[in-house]
């Protein structure tokens, strides 16, 4: 499986910008996909110099997108202050969308087809699409062809009350009818992850999130939009006595476990990321913050394969490891989205796990132990919320200040779970 | 935020009305715009005294395309042209004597003098004398040119440079500024050069090109139109603000074509940070402008200690605990850096409910001043700019009377723009400024207040 990695060069992290996070039907309710990546676009043009500039390609994505949509990225660029002359392409891979677009921009500047980029992504669940109902569609598309009086009027015949009803998008596989939660929840009891760690970890994620806050991290990460300037998803005072009174939302009966709070809301938000060679940075006097190593991206059979849908990445992870030479414990971050704090927990508990590791990743020994004081210490999803397509580039951006800061040679490790049973996960260096 | 009363004034009926009743008549004031000629018209210049200046002052002049008339004979006779500026040298004036030439020739110039004209006046210094008879002489010229000043219509202005002896490289960048729309609302100001190594071949269109400047408190008001002249002027701008102003910060950069940086001055490692980034994307830094600032007003009985810190941690202490750092930092203050500090009129001249703020304002003065023989010896310059009644979004909130009393009681009466600041602050910016340091330059149009 493991191939040899290719020597050559790698893709500079230079920075990035976000917009904070809002909660779904708050503070950015009407804001558009365009309106959110378009600002968060003009952040990173501001904090970087980048007036009139022509980088190489801008690439972003929304999962939940409008039909009218089709090229959001290029409009988003036509609105901002970047040269009208920057190509633009969309992608959509789920919550890894962020992530694979770093991916993808950083693949070319290393192949040398351009020598700067733009990775980001957005995501609205308020202004989300809602499409007309799938009978109404029908009757339209015929009413639309026809050609005389009596097909028209026969096609209206096809009309009837129960068609107002909109197609609303739903947070659910497709081939399973699940909610993603409900299939966390599902991973959550198999791997025996229990309420009180979940909790932990959430406590700790909005600790970390405002800590780093407080401490003007995020100075250079985000830029206020519409009146907030922190993600509002943060509770800083959150702690295990309030979290413990929350009920569970996903899983059935006692062994339920995942609430409202140990499980992300739905938010809005988007994110970017400026990729360039060295020699375009050095030119502009701009940082490298990290170089982008290598990337990896896993699916698993969540529908017939026994596999949790969020399981992927665990699978991704080795991988990528075996090609790089690397064992897991060679980071010195490890960013793991917290789609559901169980998720977290349960890619964790898979890598130590030797029936796992041998069964399901066909290694001799398992993975190991991450040493937990190196994981996502300034917060993840949990706290900051997670507009599906923007995860990717804060934590993308947020990781290569890390490491930048804490000097020459440091690793880090980002590990993203996404629907449809994907994985996308990288590895950063300093 | 126009000026209704203004506008009004200036139309058909309004001149009727204000000059039946008389009204003030706040002009329209001649404002620099790029492309334009120094002044609209000709400039005439007279001495008094030894006049040492006068040569330098016409080539000068000349250089920048203003034809020079003879001075306006004592009977009025002339050459025709109404002038834009006139100019008096006095510098040579060594008793009180002397000053009735002054008379002579202010008289009938300054009669003539077109609208938005000026009136500037050369001198020696007063301190620079051992003489009682000559300081008063060179004294009085003070209060003969802020009394012009308040005499003036129609937006002219009077003001007053001391050029001591060796000084007179330093005297072209005063004088270029005082005469142009770029001190439009500085009137009544005296000015004290000092000697300098000037740079030759200044670009009048572009005098900041090529240059680095940090404006905190960018994304809105007077900070964000110092940004934007600096940017005209052609500096690239590091606007700063809070994180919280990032929004408008941004905006602000991208419109100028800058880079935003998100920083709280008053954090600890603020200095350090402006340091680190300041190092890593521009190697060094050239123009500095304190812009920053905060008002928490109430009475000083009434005054919790949070509002009296927190205006002093934004306004003073992170202007100093910056420049310190910036000095401190090998190499990155380029050796012809300019600051600039915004203080206040209310630093000047107290202002009820603001204790707090009047007193950090009234620091940056003290502090300029100490520090200026340092910038000197590395051959930088530090300033102040005191703002006066300035028309931004905060005094467009102020009670209606309250506001409009405020905006008139000064020689022009009406308010300041924030580009009249903000093209003070570019003008001390310039690498021609050399000479000028130490000093506080009120941008008030002459205010009653504290005058």
């Amino acid at each position: 499986m493991a191939t040899t990695p290719t020597p050559g060069r790698r893709a500079a992290i230079v920075g990035g910008n976000r917009i904070p996070f809002a909660r779904s039907n708050s503070a950015y309710a009407q804001a558009s996909n365009q309106d959110m990546l378009t600002a968060t676009i003009d952040g990173l043009v501001a904090r970087f110099g980048l007036q009139g500039e022509q980088v190489g390609e801008v690439v972003a994505g929304a999962v939940l997108k409008h039909a009218r949509d089709f090229n959001l990225t290029r409009e988003a660029v036509l609105g901002s202050r970047l040269s009208a002359a920057t190509p633009a392409y969309d992608v959509q891979q789920a919550c890894g969308t962020g992530l694979e677009a770093a991916v993808l921009v950083a693949n070319k500047i290393a192949l040398g087809q351009i020598e700067s980029g733009i990775a980001g992504g957005t995501d609205t669940t308020s202004d989300a699409p809602l499409a007309v109902n799938e009978d109404l569609r029908r009757v339209l598309i015929q009413l639309n062809s026809a050609k005389t009086l009596g097909d028209r009027l026969k096609a209206l015949r096809g009309l009837r009350p129960g068609q107002l009803a909109p197609e609303i998008p739903r947070n659910a596989e497709p081939r399973t009818g699940l909610a993603m939660g409900d299939h966390a929840a599902i991973t959550a009891e198999e791997w025996e992850i229990g309420r009180e760690e979940q909790d932990e970890l959430t406590v700790r994620s909005h600790h970390n999130l405002a800590a780093a806050y407080d401490r003007g991290f995020f100075d250079d990460l985000v830029t206020p939009y519409l009146g907030l300037s922190r993600d509002s998803n943060l509770r800083p005072d959150s702690s295990m006595e309030k979290l413990a009174k929350l009920r569970p939302v996903f899983g059935t009966g006692p062994g339920a476990t995942m609430t409202a709070g140990n499980s992300t809301p739905l938010t809005d938000g988007a994110s970017a990321v400026l990729l360039a060679s060295d020699e375009w940075a050095a030119e502009r006097g701009l940082p490298v913050l990290a170089h982008l190593v290598d990337a990896q991206t896993a699916a698993v059979d969540y529908v017939h394969g026994g596999e949790g849908l969020l399981m992927a990445p665990a699978y991704a992870v080795p991988v990528m490891l075996a090609r790089q030479g690397l064992t897991l414990q060679d980071f010195d971050f490890y960013e793991i989205h917290e789609a559901f704090a169980s998720t977290v927990l349960a890619t964790m508990k898979a890598w130590e796990d030797p029936r796992f590791c041998k069964e399901r990743l066909g290694l001799d020994a398992p993975l190991g132990r991450i040493d937990r004081s190196k994981l996502n210490v300034n917060g993840s999803s949990l706290a900051a919320g997670h507009p599906f397509a923007a995860t990717g580039g804060r934590i993308v951006a947020m990781l290569a200040k890390m490491l930048h800061e804490a000097g020459p040679g440091k690793r880090g490790l980002i590990s993203i779970c996404a629907a449809g049973g994907q994985g996308v996960v990288a590895i950063l260096e300093s | 935020m126009s000026d209704w009363y203004r506008d009004f004034a200036n139309s058909g009926v309004g001149t009727t009305i204000t000059r039946q009743f008389g009204l003030p008549r706040p002009a329209v004031l001649r404002r620099y715009e790029p492309g334009e000629p120094l002044l609209p018209g000709p400039a005439v210049i007279g001495t008094a005294g030894g006049g040492r200046l006068r040569d330098a002052l016409t080539r000068l002049l000349r250089d920048a395309g203003v034809p020079v008339l003879s001075p306006v004979a004592a009977d009025g006779s002339d050459d025709g042209e109404r002038p834009a500026a006139v100019l008096l040298d006095a510098t040579g004036v060594t008793g009180p004597g002397q000053l009735a030439a002054a008379h002579d020739f202010l008289a009938p110039a300054v009669k003539r003098l077109r609208a938005s004209g000026r009136v500037l006046i050369l001198a020696d210094p007063p301190s620079a004398t051992d003489s009682p008879a000559t300081a008063a002489a060179r004294q009085a010229l003070d209060g003969l040119v802020r009394s012009i000043g308040k005499e003036l219509l129609n937006g002219s202005t009077a003001n007053l440079v001391y050029v001591p002896d060796g000084a007179e490289a330093s005297l072209a960048s005063p004088v270029r500024f005082f005469l142009s729309g770029r001190s439009a609302y500085v009137d009544g100001q005296v000015l004290t050069l000092s000697a300098a190594d000037v740079p030759a071949g200044e670009d009048d269109e572009t005098p900041l090109a090529g240059r680095v400047a940090v404006v905190t408190g960018a994304a809105r008001g007077i900070g964000a139109a110092i940004a934007r002249v600096m940017a005209r002027d052609g500096a690239h701008v590091v606007a700063v603000d809070v994180p919280a102003a990032g929004e408008s910060l941004a905006a602000v950069a991208n419109e100028i074509g800058g880079t935003a940086f998100q920083l709280d001055i008053t954090a600890a490692d603020a200095p350090a940070r402006l340091v680190a980034h300041l190092r890593e994307r521009h190697g060094g830094v050239d123009v500095v402008v304190h812009n920053a600032g905060i008002t928490r007003d109430k009475l000083l009985v009434n005054m919790d200690a949070a509002r009296w810190n927190s205006v002093m941690a934004v306004n003073l202490q992170a202007q100093l605990d910056i420049t310190e750092a910036l000095l401190a930092a090998d190499g990155l203050l380029r050796p012809d850096a300019r600051v600039v500090c915004v203080s206040s009129q209310s630093g000047i001249a107290g202002n009820r409910g603001q204790t707090n703020y009047a007193a950090s304002k009234a620091g940056i003065i003290g502090m300029v001043r100490a520090w200026a023989p340092a910038f000197a010896g590395r051959g930088a310059t530090i300033n102040a700019v005191a703002p006066g009644f300035i028309v931004t979004e905060m005094t467009a909130r102020m009670p209606f009377g309250t506001r409009e009393v405020g905006s008139r009681i000064n020689s022009l009466q009406q308010g300041g723009l924030p580009v009249d600041v903000a093209e003070t602050i570019a003008w001390l910016s310039q690498p021609g400024s050399a000479g000028v340091n130490g000093q506080v330059v009120r941008v008030c149009g002459q205010s009653m207040l504290g005058a």
